[in-house]
């Protein structure tokens, strides 16, 4: 059993991560040529930590499922990122985006990981700029900032709708040059299939050609997973069709510990769902919020007409309209954090107040701010978002408002990391949303992109060093290693058992009913009976899915079947340690709200003299209980309090 | 609606393709096109038969992987936008859609709508970039850029690399491509520093037999 060991540096949160860099170890430049990374993921942790390494010197193996590097979904984050660059002159400072970020959270985060993001925040913005990226520029000249939910500065740095497509080019684009370089060797459409231990480190990779089924193994001398996060457990999310947890999965089941595996986020504005065919649901950036107002009418009695299509909302009065969150959160109005819009939406639909066909809907509005500003600002501030709106549900934003409802958008929990991104496992870093380190129990709006460029470009690239300082004497393996050739070994097996199950149901079938299961009984709103059930139910899942399971076509060709079987295998079981996590944590907090902890006016809440640690779980093997470790957070440098976004 | 889809099934870039017809019935005019092949594929693995292999991942429009030629037309007959964003009340009850992949020497067929697009990531490896390493930069704001060519280079730097054009050009050029990243770079001071777009165009030429270029 690992030691959960955080290696926080001692001293003033102020000075950690300087005095880290100061003291830790470093590689001589004729040695980072003799050491080999792995790095799987292309988006913006991984192709940024792929670029940097590669500019260091080393020698980088890079690996992304998509056809392109380019693709990762990193590319359809949309609002913005933030940094403490304080440009307005609005009160900002690095102790102020460290603070919203931990108070975000809800107090779930580490605090020295949560201040050295902030820290090297304003670094991503001048890295960006420096790589050709066209943020949002003032008639000045100088780049411009929008707010997001959770704090109350302007410090969102933005390109249009499409923030995450540009800093991931950027970040692409600095891959690409190192590729041509060749300090970088680029793998498209090559999926992790395993982790190689040998002797209690990561060295390695097995991997799957997707193109011709070919397997293989990659050397290491260290393995970094930039994997991404698992919202696709619950089928309908705003993630890519192909995002999975199969990686850190598989780093789980190798020795790596999965902390907080509950805290999900749900994203308060997505177009509703609209039929049982759907195969994703569409995010309508927080940035929206800026200019729009939420609403749902005020009597039950014209929600029942407009459900029914006997009432148009733009011609419902003023007095009859329920501006829920400006009545509920004066303060932060449409600009509560996520966890919070999500919530008040939900109740007000269990309610009886929403709209749609199904009820689960609500209003995003923009009628007051085309009065106040004009459609024109409007349009240049989210022209591409307002045309995507339209071209999904047909209908038109500028005079009818857009129907939104939460949406699974992004995992807040992910492989245990310590101060230096390392998992359990030794040489084993995990970076961006695969980790848990940063948001806590709830990520605050541009913050995912901050965070994923920060461990890329400025993190990883330090802490990386300080544990291959001492493998410059370790030989570049071969891959006959007997531990590489069992490892292909137990990847065939696998994809063998899976073909040969030639049950009736495709694998999306099932897929679905774990979603139906994940979004009824761990999603928003969580029980400890909702929660027992979900267990007995994806225990069922299990069984029928290793039973009745029906991929076509072959082992050793392109089978998008196949491709989608494995990864479900792998979703199943995070399910299930999820509901468990949910049901250990007797708490509500952040992302994660048990009915049975709510204050009297409905707000989650927390027991931080119980729960204030993060979940770290050790798996035991196949049909074992995994086992709990805490990393107990202590907060010196802030005070813990409710969050309250009222006053 | 009910459907006749005639798509282009090959099974590997080696193999002759050819067409082959499905129908496909009830579909809600709310869903997208690509949700219609994912039921058309559904149908498929319940009857132990290869489903259609294509690209697609965001399903948002941004990330570029989906690629189809729908009746003539690269990501079909909606106006711009990708194949996720295009839905099926812009078709008919009783059509016939003809669905083929990306059509290019540039990018050979995989499997079935697949297509390799390498050649993409050949160009930007040869100089879609501004050279800069991580870390030692100057203050973002250090240089005022206006907002006319910054908003100008952002229209160019919105392109998602996913191919229409050269499946649309009849030279099968990537010039389009080309000159979205040119243009972003050549608008900002940053990108003015470096002339690299010599390269770019002589790459372009060897992955892209282009008639307008000698």
């Amino acid at each position: 059993m690992a030691i959960l060991n955080s290696k926080v540096p001692g001293g003033k949160l102020f000075d950690k991560w300087t005095e880290y860099k100061n003291h830790q170890n470093l590689v001589n430049p004729a040695n980072k040529r003799k050491l080999d990374i792995i790095i799987v993921g292309t988006g913006l942790a991984g192709a940024s930590a792929a670029a940097s390494l590669g500019e260091l010197g080393f020698k980088v193996k890079n690996f992304c499922y998509q056809d392109s590097a380019r693709r990762a979904h990193s590319i359809a984050a949309q609002g913005g990122i933030n940094a403490a660059k304080n440009y307005p002159n609005d009160g900002d400072s690095v102790y102020r985006l460290f603070y919203d970020t931990v108070k975000g959270g809800d107090y779930r985060a580490r605090e020295s990981n949560v201040y050295r993001l902030a820290e090297v925040s304003n670094s991503i913005i001048d890295q960006g700029v420096a790589q050709g990226i066209p943020f949002a520029r003032d008639y000045g000249g100088l780049l411009d900032n929008r707010s997001f939910g959770g704090a109350l500065v302007s410090r969102t740095f933005y390109a249009r709708g499409q923030t995450g497509q540009q800093l991931l080019l950027g970040a692409y684009s600095a891959l690409s040059r190192q590729i041509n370089k060749k300090t970088v060797d680029m793998y498209n459409r090559t999926e992790l299939m395993d982790i190689v231990i040998v002797d209690g480190r990561a060295r390695g990779i097995v991997v799957r050609n997707l193109v011709t089924g070919k397997i293989e193994s990659h050397f290491g001398h260290a393995v970094v997973l930039a994997t991404g996060g698992y919202g696709n457990v619950f089928f309908l999310s705003t993630n890519a069709m192909g995002s999975n947890v199969s990686a850190a999965w598989k780093a789980h089941k190798k020795g790596s510990y999965f902390a907080n595996p509950c805290f999900v986020q749900i994203h308060p504005t997505c177009i509703p769902v609209h039929g049982d065919f759907q195969s994703k649901l569409t995010l309508m950036s927080e940035s929206l919020r800026n200019d729009g107002r939420i609403w749902v009418p005020k009597k039950k009695s014209d929600a029942e007409k407009i459900r029914k299509g006997q009432l148009k909302p733009e011609s419902l009065k003023e007095e009859d309209r329920d501006y829920y969150l400006e009545r509920r959160y004066p303060a932060f109005g449409n600009l509560v954090p996520r966890d919070v819009a999500s919530r008040a939406a939900k109740e007000r639909c269990d309610a009886g107040f929403g709209i749609e066909k199904t009820g689960k809907g609500v209003y995003l509005d923009f009628k007051s701010a085309i009065e106040r500003l004009g459609k024109n600002t409007i349009e240049q501030r989210y022209g591409n978002l307002f045309q995507m709106y339209g071209k999904i549900t047909d209908d038109n934003p500028y005079e009818t408002p857009m129907k939104i409802y939460p949406a699974i958008h992004y995992s807040m929990g992910g492989v245990w990391v310590d101060y230096e991104l390392m998992s359990t496992v030794k040489g084993l870093f995990v970076v961006g949303e695969a980790n848990f380190s940063d948001h806590g129990a709830n990520r605050l709006g541009a913050s995912a992109l901050m965070q994923g460029l920060a461990d890329g470009y400025f993190v990883l690239p330090y802490t990386i060093q300080n544990y291959l300082a001492d493998q410059i004497g370790v030989a570049r393996m071969d891959t006959n290693l007997p531990e590489f050739k069992k490892a292909e070994k137990d990847v065939k097996l696998l994809l063998d058992k899976l073909m040969s199950i030639k049950g009736k149901r495709s694998v999306d079938s099932i897929h679905k009913e774990l979603g139906i299961t994940m979004w009824d009984n761990v999603g928003m709103a969580r029980n400890k009976k909702g929660l027992e059930l979900a267990l007995e139910k994806i225990k069922s899942l299990k069984k029928e899915f290793w039973t009745n399971l029906r991929i076509p076509g072959e082992i050793n060709s392109l089978n998008t079947e196949l491709e989608k079987a494995y990864r479900l295998a792998d979703f199943l079981e995070l399910g299930e340690l999820m509901a468990k996590d949910a049901l250990h944590r007797d708490e509500s907090s952040g992302g994660h709200f048990r009915e049975e902890y709510q204050t009297d006016e409905g707000e989650a809440k927390r027991d931080d003299k119980n729960f204030t640690y993060a979940a770290a779980w050790e798996y035991a093997g196949e049909n074992k209980e995994h086992i709990l470790h805490k990393d107990v957070l202590s907060y010196e440098n802030i005070e813990v309090k409710q969050r309250n976004y009222k006053k | 609606m009910n459907l006749t889809l005639k798509i282009w099934r090959q099974e590997n870039e080696k193999a002759q393709g050819k067409f082959v017809t499905y129908e496909v019935k009830d579909i809600s005019p709310d869903s997208s096109f690509l949700e219609m092949l994912d039921i058309l594929n559904e149908q498929l693995v319940n009857k132990i038969q290869l489903p259609i292999a294509f690209d697609h991942d965001c399903r948002e429009g941004i990330c570029g992987m989906c690629s189809l030629y729908i009746n003539g037309r690269a990501h079909g007959p909606d106006e711009g936008i990708t194949t996720c964003q295009l839905h099926m009340r812009k078709f008919s009850d009783g059509d016939i859609i003809t669905i083929e992949p990306w059509r290019s020497r540039g990018f050979p067929i995989i499997k079935d709508l697949m297509v390799n697009r390498d050649a993409f990531d050949n160009i930007m490896q040869s100089g879609g970039y501004i050279s800069v390493n991580t870390g030692g930069i100057p203050d973002a704001n250090s240089i005022p850029i206006s907002k006319e060519n910054s908003d100008l280079s952002m229209d160019a730097a919105a392109c998602i690399g996913c191919g229409a054009c050269v499946a649309t050009c009849k030279n099968s050029s990537a010039m389009l491509f080309v000159s979205a990243k040119v243009s972003q770079f050549a608008l900002l001071p940053q990108g003015r520093t470096e002339a690299k777009i010599i390269s770019n165009i002589a790459r372009m030429n060897r992955e892209f037999l282009c008639a307008n270029f000698s």
